[in-house]
């Protein structure tokens, strides 16, 4: 033992705390890190957001093949929303633009907003299917009673490997929040009883 | 080695121990502290044994009998997380606060003020979780793993507590690793090299920079539950644009590497005391030293292993199969070692060396069941199975644990004065031995069978498996009864132990008196 020790000890103890709080940090920073690898590797189902086309002109169809692409629609945890895709499935040349569209009925007495979440699968799938537009990249605000269609374009790019024969596009939509209406009813809808799916 | 056997007769003997319950609050003596650690950890095993208990009495027999499902899903949850933070984890700190010191020739850890509150946010922490039971919807239900949403949106209302108990058993352990690393960096005697010191000082360096890399992503975690619960985050919550799976990913980071912290100290154990019943150094010091940091930087890489069924795109399930694979080499090398030191040994089984031999055994078929489930193919079938059950009870029962019980045999002479009574030890050894096996043993067959863990009932054709484990649980708790008996039997007398009762071991601990006088290498010891 001789007299730098303590202060040797500090410096470990700095050190140490230094990596903990650096480690802390990572843990939180894996979540961005996270979502950013998913969408550039395309993995995870996330079909990731707007896509530009930037030359329509120079777009290919390839109508050697078809793919199957297939629509469920779900509802998350008490969600009162009748949610369903208008077709069950459509069947497109890779490059070519199709328009599908989703059926939102909010049967409360309140006005309400929802978000859809997208999930691909198979996901490597992700990557080779794109949405110009769709009702996902915003929350949807429903009046009570009110029925909206939803509008979905997208087309699968001509780059999709051979083996992708069919997808299935699935959207979970979740409760955001909900606001009394002009006149708020005592009883409120039994939000429960609804079948999921 | 070094003379000073009974040369530290110096000022500091004046002030031994203090008197009362304010030596245990206020201590900040590496032996008090590791002593104390050491009874929290038994404390805690016998409590997550008796829980265990109750779930191998209820699957006892097909059918419900003992508990309402809800309750034995706390008690899975519970024997978990009380096994892991509260027996494991502690009893190897307790051993690094004891033993270290001695081993490296310091006169005590680093920084005793912290190694003092380390230990004591422990109680609290626990008292925080097991007091959970109690509370209005009950303990946490979800499974040691706590997954979200599965723990957010439909845990109890005493997630939160958990949460809290969490944060601070974390801050415990990451503290007692800052003080490990502080005590193996700076306190080392004279001569005392890096590569001279033993294993077991080692492994813990490494275990320790493990903590410090992964305690604080799962305080990260639980912190985003919390906020999941209570801010209205989404971290977890897909409705929001968070991920559940992404849960899993965080989880896993720092779950894979955690296994390795409850094992490496038992290797560096395992390797005291194979060379000490074998009268031969250990073959291959410095592979050992290479295959832990092998096995501990590796241990970042393979965390998706435990995710296979999620939907990883395959090249992930390819990267992660193969990386958990190459795990097996450096672990190769040291099972290696440890038989070769053995090898035309002069070797005698006491105790110690039955725990450490069947550690090598047992640990081995552990070993053998993970590598099965690293086949991402084959995991799809295994997963969620009693297989998975079987595998992680084979590393973890007669691998940390016997390694504890192995180190407990192997010092108790030093840090007692007498000798623990041999015949009782080793029926200690056997029932523990036998019982263990009969316990975990045929979860391999109901889980290839494909009975799935972490429910209350099965199917009629698991019935007799299951009642055979049940029995072999019944008598591996038990026999930890003998085990206090014969501790608190040894503390209180015996035969008088030597300053070193074991003819083949190394090590400057030995060349203390024992029992240990308070204050130990009060001048460094020489080393050559």
């Amino acid at each position: 033992m001789n007299e730098t020790q303590p202060k040797s000890n500090k410096r470990v103890l700095g050190w140490s705390v230094l990596a903990v709080v650096g480690m802390f940090a990572f843990g939180f920073a894996l979540v961005p890190l996270y979502d950013v690898m998913c969408e550039a590797l395309g993995i995870n189902g996330k079909t990731g957001s707007q896509y530009t086309v930037e030359a329509p002109d120079e777009m290919r169809v390839d109508t050697s093949r078809t793919v199957r692409v297939q629509f469920t629609a779900q509802k998350g945890p008490d969600m009162p929303w009748e949610f369903s895709a208008d077709q069950r499935s459509v069947e497109v040349h890779p490059g070519e633009m199709t328009f599908v569209e989703f059926v939102a009925h909010n049967p409360t007495d309140q006005v309400m907003t929802a978000q859809a979440i997208p999930s691909l699968s198979p996901s490597k799938g992700a990557n080779y299917f794109h949405k110009t537009e769709c009702f996902c990249f915003q929350e949807q605000k429903l009046e009570p009673g009110e029925t909206v269609r939803m509008p979905l374009v997208f087309f699968v790019d001509d780059q999709a490997p051979k083996s992708l024969h069919r997808v299935t596009l699935n959207y979970t939509i979740y409760e955001q929040s909900r606001s009394e209406s002009v006149a708020p009813v005592a009883e409120k809808v039994d939000s429960k009883t609804t079948d999921r799916g | 080695m070094s003379t000073v056997a009974d040369a530290h007769t110096d000022d500091h003997a004046g002030h031994g121990p203090a008197k009362g319950i304010t030596r245990w609050l206020y201590t900040t003596n590496h032996k008090d502290i590791g002593a104390m650690y050491l009874i929290f950890s038994f404390t805690m095993f016998l409590l997550g044994g008796a829980m265990a208990m109750v779930i191998r009495a209820e699957l006892f027999q097909p059918g419900m009998q003992m508990v309402e499902p809800a309750f034995f899903n706390q008690m899975t949850t519970m024997h978990g997380l009380v096994m892991v933070f509260g027996a494991v984890m502690p009893a190897f700190v307790g051993l690094a606060n004891y033993m270290i010191p001695l081993m490296i020739g310091a006169p005590d850890m680093a920084l005793p003020r912290m190694n003092n509150w380390s230990f004591w946010l422990l109680p609290a922490a626990f008292t925080l979780l097991v007091s959970t039971l109690f509370m209005p919807g009950g303990a946490p239900n979800f499974g040691w793993t706590f997954y979200a949403p599965l723990s957010t949106s439909y845990g109890p209302p005493s997630t939160t507590f958990f949460i809290f108990a969490v944060h601070i058993m974390g801050i415990s352990s990451i503290m007692g690793a800052i003080n490990v690393i502080a005590t193996i960096i700076n306190l080392r005697a004279p001569g005392m090299t890096l590569m001279k010191m033993p294993l077991f000082v080692w492994t813990w360096l490494i275990t320790a920079f493990l903590l410090i890399a992964v305690m604080p992503v799962l305080a990260g975690v639980v912190t985003m539950m919390l906020m999941d619960i209570h801010f209205g985050t989404s971290f977890f919550e897909a409705a929001g644009g968070g991920d559940p799976v992404l849960f899993q990913h965080l989880f896993w980071f720092f779950g894979h590497p955690e296994v390795y912290i409850m094992i490496l100290p038992a290797f560096g154990i395992v390797s005291a005391i194979i060379p000490a019943f074998s009268r031969k150094r250990l073959f291959g010091y410095t592979s050992m030293v290479y295959a832990t940091g092998a096995i501990a930087v590796l241990s970042f890489f393979v965390w998706a292993h435990h995710m296979f069924v999620v939907g990883l795109p395959l090249q992930a399930e390819l990267f992660f199969m193969y990386a958990t694979m190459i795990i097996a080499v450096p672990t190769g090398v040291k099972i290696f070692n440890w038989i070769s030191t053995m090898f035309r040994g002069s070797l005698t089984f006491e105790t110690p060396m039955l725990f450490a031999t069947s550690f090598v055994i047992l640990f081995t078929v552990g070993g053998l069941s993970g590598v099965m489930l690293a086949i991402a193919p084959a995991d799809f079938q295994y997963h969620d199975t009693y297989f998975v059950v079987a595998h992680f009870h084979y590393v973890l029962v007669p691998g940390a644990i016997f390694g504890i019980f192995a180190a407990v045999y192997y010092w108790l002479p030093k840090w007692t004065g007498h000798m623990y009574n041999e015949a009782l030890g080793k029926t200690h050894f056997w029932m523990s031995f036998i019982g263990m096996n009969l316990a975990f043993f045929p979860m391999h067959f109901v889980g290839l069978a494909g009975m799935p863990r972490r429910y209350a009932d099965y199917p009629l054709q698991f019935a007799n498996f299951n009642m055979i484990s049940s029995i072999g649980a019944f008598m591996f708790g038990a026999t930890q009864l003998l085990l206090l008996y014969i501790i608190i039997k040894t503390i209180r007398g015996g035969k008088k132990a030597p300053a070193k009762p074991w003819d083949g071991a190394e090590g400057l601990e030995w060349d203390l008196p024992s029992p240990l006088p308070y204050h130990t290498f009060a001048k460094p010891p020489k080393v050559d």
